[in-house]
């Protein structure tokens, strides 16, 4: 919901009333799963840049360069809201959008990871099993191999389950971003819109409270509509006909189309009458913030795709795709229904006024808390690493260990990667428990012969309108900026999850580090 | 030896079997689209693993419609040698160029790790599986290629693959293009690849 002063803020910088449709725009737009309104400020001081960086946070995913023309593209993603709402679409759907993240940048995904964190078994079964169901069948029939999954349980995660999916991709071609260097059409492909998942962004930036009922939230992936996307997009991507791409995420054509936008200081005009609806009646609000999967909208340059007839591609893969609109250069966001406006608003309002949120240091109390994991002898994790397909591709040369290694596509290289979470130390202290995961990730890759290249991480937090859990992620962030520039392990990409908490109660402050290490000449 | 693979929207295991046939044969196999209706002329047709239309319906049910499947049964007809792996094999047997069904397995869950298979003719290999509907059954009797050497997935007999009655067509649920470089679980698939169609110098 909006507060009161940013209703202020909007009216003032509109100069007017928004209409309906635009308080819709606005409320989703300024969420903290959209705006990162508590976070930005922060976020900004972490060490992103190094000698192998090719484009670090702010991308639909962070890149390093490999030498030799290749490039490694990763990121990891919170699914923690939908995945407790609904454990096999929420976690299937984080999967999926994850992969759409390294596939929009132009890399083909060759791996993906996962770090999980349950309640104890005996009162989880139904999430634990849910979750691992919707990831197998979700990445199983992309086919891309699932090469890692970490599993933590405690009882601090039994009403907030998290669950954080990393996917890796590789390219010895051109990396595309989500920044237009010029004008062009927009374009809209792979799947229709229906209503699942509106309002998705919003409710993953509000706690849970009892007895809630949040179904609609989430959305509903189908992985073949991704490996046919994937096929699509990397063909379309050789045409030289791309501009810009960007993946449909939280709140769908909304946040897509004003962020290409916005990165490349145009405005963009955009008609919903030609989405393609799987709902009858939809109104222009719920076209927008419509959250169903598997789709993307891609700028191209127009006299060259309509002469290449680039969209034969999708008639091929039988996906759907048109022209949804084009950039501009108003620096507006407007939105009609065929000829009528329902949205127009200059792109500079949309963007949410970063805040500044109060912390409360309250390391003494945190020292009653700290208890070390448990050990849990009923629980073999075997169980799930089995339900993964760990080996299609046929380049992974070892799963399921601490660091996992997956050889290049026609390459001597290989890169080995690990996920890294230690919530008890990061309970007890903050700032020691991130430095603490940040060397562990180090050390491991070290240890198994590759160059650490660089992290991603998935920062899982509660309320951060409570002082004390700003203060857990102040210091989180402290502490990742200090000991990433001494290790020269830079943050490339990542993704904050704050409000994991239910009925006041939040969990340990759960930083999820996923890093990535370079083997120059895999030997066996 | 020319080798060609058929692939569906779905398919996912083809890029690693068009280098395991390369490595097999020492000749790049071709590659086909589902949508033709003509194959090009090889000695053998691969039908690769993957979800096909993502297992909707059931695995293998819409593939087996494919316009290509009209000239896989021809080729089939003239003697000409094909091979389904995983869901290739759901494939041929949902277009009824093999006997019997895959059904879900019965733990109901998708299972990956590398399983012990016997051959016919008695040799034992250490082999990937990973399938989520792997459970043959076949209410007739039918002529076994492999089977696995305990109950993996509730299949009949331990069944792991199976040849038609003309002994050209054959179906199996293992990979063999996950067991042949040197960091695999075992180099496996290339001597099933060579025995089966004699390759051995």
């Amino acid at each position: 919901m909006l507060t009161l002063s940013e209703k202020q803020t909007i009216r003032t910088n509109l100069g007017r009333l928004p209409n309906p449709t635009e308080m819709h725009v606005f409320e989703a737009s300024f969420s903290e799963h959209c705006s990162y309104k508590s976070s930005k400020h922060w976020l900004k001081q972490l060490y992103t840049t190094g000698e192998h960086v090719l484009h670090g946070p702010g991308e639909n995913a962070g890149v390093v360069d490999i030498g030799d023309n290749e490039k490694i593209v990763f990121k990891c993603e919170s699914h923690n809201h939908p995945s407790f709402i609904e454990p096999y679409q929420g976690a299937a759907t984080g999967v999926g959008g994850i992969m759409r993240d390294i596939f929009t940048m132009g890399a083909r995904p060759i791996c993906n990871l996962n770090s999980l964190h349950f309640g104890m078994p005996h009162n989880s079964r139904h999430i634990i099993d849910g979750v691992v169901k919707g990831i197998s069948d979700y990445g199983n029939c992309v086919g891309v191999p699932t090469v890692s999954s970490k599993c933590y349980f405690a009882n601090t995660y039994t009403e907030n389950p998290l669950v954080n999916a990393m996917s890796v991709g590789y390219t010895n071609k051109e990396i595309f971003t989500s920044v237009p260097h010029k004008k062009g059409v927009v374009v809209y492909v792979g799947a229709k819109t229906g209503r699942d998942g509106i309002g998705g962004a919003i409710m993953a930036s509000e706690e849970f409270t009892e007895g809630e009922k949040k179904h609609p939230t989430v959305q509903v992936g189908d992985p073949f509509q991704e490996k046919l996307l994937i096929e699509a997009s990397l063909e379309l991507f050789e045409t030289g006909t791309v501009i810009a791409a960007q993946d449909m995420g939280a709140a769908g054509i909304l946040s897509s189309t004003s962020e290409v936008a916005l990165k490349g200081n145009y405005g963009i005009e955009i008609d919903l009458a030609k989405v393609p609806l799987r709902a009858a009646g939809m109104e222009p609000w719920e076209i927008l913030l419509s959250e169903s999967q598997e789709r993307m909208i891609f700028v191209l340059d127009e006299d060259k795709a309509e002469k290449q007839n680039v969209y034969k591609i999708f008639e091929k893969w039988d996906l759907d795709c048109f022209i949804l609109g084009r950039l501009t250069d108003t620096n507006n966001f407007v939105v009609t229904v065929k000829d009528e406006t329902v949205c127009d608003i200059p792109l500079k309002v949309l963007e949410a006024p970063e805040l500044i949120r109060a912390t409360e240091d309250r390391s003494e109390k945190r020292k009653q808390y700290f208890f070390p994991p448990q050990i849990i002898a009923d629980f073999d994790v075997r169980e799930i690493w089995e339900q993964y397909d760990s080996q299609v591709m046929g380049n992974t040369i070892k799963s399921f260990e601490d660091v996992a290694i997956v050889r290049l596509p026609n390459s001597p290289k290989a890169i080995a990667m690990i996920t890294v979470a230690n919530p008890y130390y990061c309970n007890y202290n903050p700032q020691l428990g991130v430095k603490l995961v940040i060397h562990h990730c180090h050390a491991m890759l070290n240890a198994v012969g590759s160059i650490p290249l660089a992290i991603t991480n998935c920062l899982n937090f509660g309320n951060p309108e409570n002082p004390e859990i700003m203060w857990e992620f102040t210091e989180t962030i402290e502490g990742m900026k200090e000991v990433c520039k001494e290790l020269k392990f830079p943050v490339v990409s990542g993704n904050v999850s704050f409000y994991n908490e239910t009925d006041g109660v939040s969990i340990f402050p759960t930083p999820v580090i996923g890093a990535v290490g370079l083997i120059e000449n895999y030997k066996t | 030896m020319k080798t060609a693979i058929i692939i569906f929207p779905g398919s996912n295991c083809d890029q690693e079997t068009e280098k395991f046939l390369y490595e097999c044969t020492g000749v790049r196999p071709m590659m086909v689209w589902h949508k033709e209706a003509v194959l090009p002329d090889a000695d053998l047709y691969v039908l690769p693993g993957g979800f096909s239309y993502g297992d909707n319906l059931r695995a293998g049910a819409i593939s087996a419609h494919s316009p290509i499947l009209k000239a896989i049964k021809r080729a089939a007809d003239e003697g000409r040698q094909i091979l389904g792996i995983c869901n290739g094999f759901q494939i041929l047997c949902e277009a009824g160029l093999l006997p019997g069904t895959l059904l879900p397995n019965k733990s109901q869950n998708f299972i990956c790790k590398p399983v012990k298979i016997e051959s016919q003719g008695g040799h034992n290999y250490t082999i990937p599986i990973a399938h989520k509907e792997g459970n043959y059954y076949s209410p007739s009797i039918v002529n076994v290629a492999f089977t696995y050497t305990e109950d993996i997935n509730g299949s009949m007999g331990n069944i792991a693959g199976v040849y038609n009655n003309q002994l050209n067509v054959l179906g199996m649920m293992p990979h063999p293009e996950r067991a042949f470089e040197s960091f695999h679980c075992s180099q496996d698939g290339i001597t099933i690849f060579k025995t089966l169609f004699n390759l051995h110098k």
